[in-house]
């Protein structure tokens, strides 16, 4: 009993043991490609970061748990409401359109202080949280990558997408949970990780990213490390 | 295009003076390309088939025939490996597109030169 209380112990609980992280929201704007000096040519998606202003500091000892509340994308303020209006007249700060909190951030920041995109430098690694664009109700063979039946005759018509067979007749007599079939495709958050930052315009706020990152063009996403 | 991948476009790539050309232009694009540690320029001559893309991710597309094959390359307009582009003819053609070109052989492959 002891060993296993003593195991328990050193165990890492949820949010103590946290990896200190950094990230900022923007706005995704567009593609573009960028050539290296010896013309080699990298896709890159286009993000406006920030300025992200702290609307609220949490901290372990008030909130139990420490992080950074960040708000991005000005707002009407005849859009907001009074509850919202006020939190963000806390960090004297006009009324914001998205806002989103980040555990345990590395960078020490106060309330009303704002975040920009000298936050990450050339070259960094970062992660990319989006929503993928909405596909619609989709079929296995684009949802689930299924091959389809892969051939147009023997005995084949009008069923050269179709999923196959979800399971036995007799046992299970049922289909399995999690079965994989046709349904609603896209929309969901993603992040993508290991991309690059290719080049920040600190007076624009743009950062370049390599690669594509989720979502269609003026969605949210957040770039975090 | 939008004004930033426009601003971004502009910071980033060097301005290149190339003479204007088009689809069925006959053109020699004289690349860079690095040889065991060496650079050294390449040329290659044919008619430009396509102009593709807008901004950083332009392209063309240049064919010509090499001992009786057909071979075409692609460009990105603003790789830092193309030396110079110079152009020889300026033709006459009928559509922006001159896929109709890979069909065809020899003489019906030719294209007429515009005549000012």
């Amino acid at each position: 009993m002891q060993f296993f209380i003593s195991m328990m112990s050193s165990i890492p609980q949820r949010g103590i043991n946290r990896n200190k992280m950094k990230g900022i929201i923007g706005k995704k704007i567009g593609m573009t490609s960028v050539f290296s000096a010896d013309g080699k040519q990298t896709a890159c998606t286009i993000i406006e970061a920030g300025p992200n202003v702290v609307t609220q500091v949490k901290t372990k000892d008030s909130d139990g748990y420490s992080a950074l509340q960040l708000a991005f994308g000005d707002k009407k303020e005849k859009h907001s409401t009074k509850a919202e209006l006020n939190h963000f007249a806390k960090a004297q700060t006009a009324a914001k359109k998205f806002v989103k909190e980040f555990r345990d951030y590395s960078i020490e920041k106060a309330l009303g202080e704002t975040i920009t995109v000298d936050i990450f430098a050339e070259g960094e690694k970062v992660e990319v949280v989006g929503t993928t664009k909405g596909k619609g109700f989709q079929g296995v063979v684009k949802r689930h990558g299924f091959s389809g039946v892969g051939e147009q005759s023997h005995g084949q018509h009008d069923r050269q997408r179709a999923p196959g067979s979800i399971g036995g007749s007799s046992y299970p007599s049922r289909v399995f949970k999690g079965m994989r079939m046709a349904g609603r495709m896209g929309g969901d958050r993603v992040k993508m990780k290991g991309l690059k930052v290719v080049k920040i315009f600190p007076e624009k706020n743009y950062i370049l990213i390599s690669g594509s990152v989720p979502g269609h063009n003026g969605s949210i996403v957040l770039i975090q490390k | 295009m939008n004004a930033a991948v426009q601003f971004v476009h502009e910071q980033l790539t060097a301005k290149k003076e190339y003479p204007k050309f088009k689809s069925g232009d006959n053109i020699t694009v004289n690349y860079k390309i690095i040889e065991g540690g060496k650079e050294r320029i390449q040329s290659f001559r044919g008619d430009v088939v396509k102009l593709q893309g807008t901004g950083a991710t332009a392209s063309f597309t240049v064919r010509k025939i090499s001992d009786g094959v057909g071979v075409e390359r692609l460009f990105p307009f603003y790789s830092p490996n193309i030396d110079s582009i110079v152009l020889n003819k300026s033709g006459k053609v009928r559509r922006a597109k001159l896929y109709y070109l890979r069909e065809r052989s020899g003489k019906s492959a030719r294209i007429k030169e515009k005549r000012f």
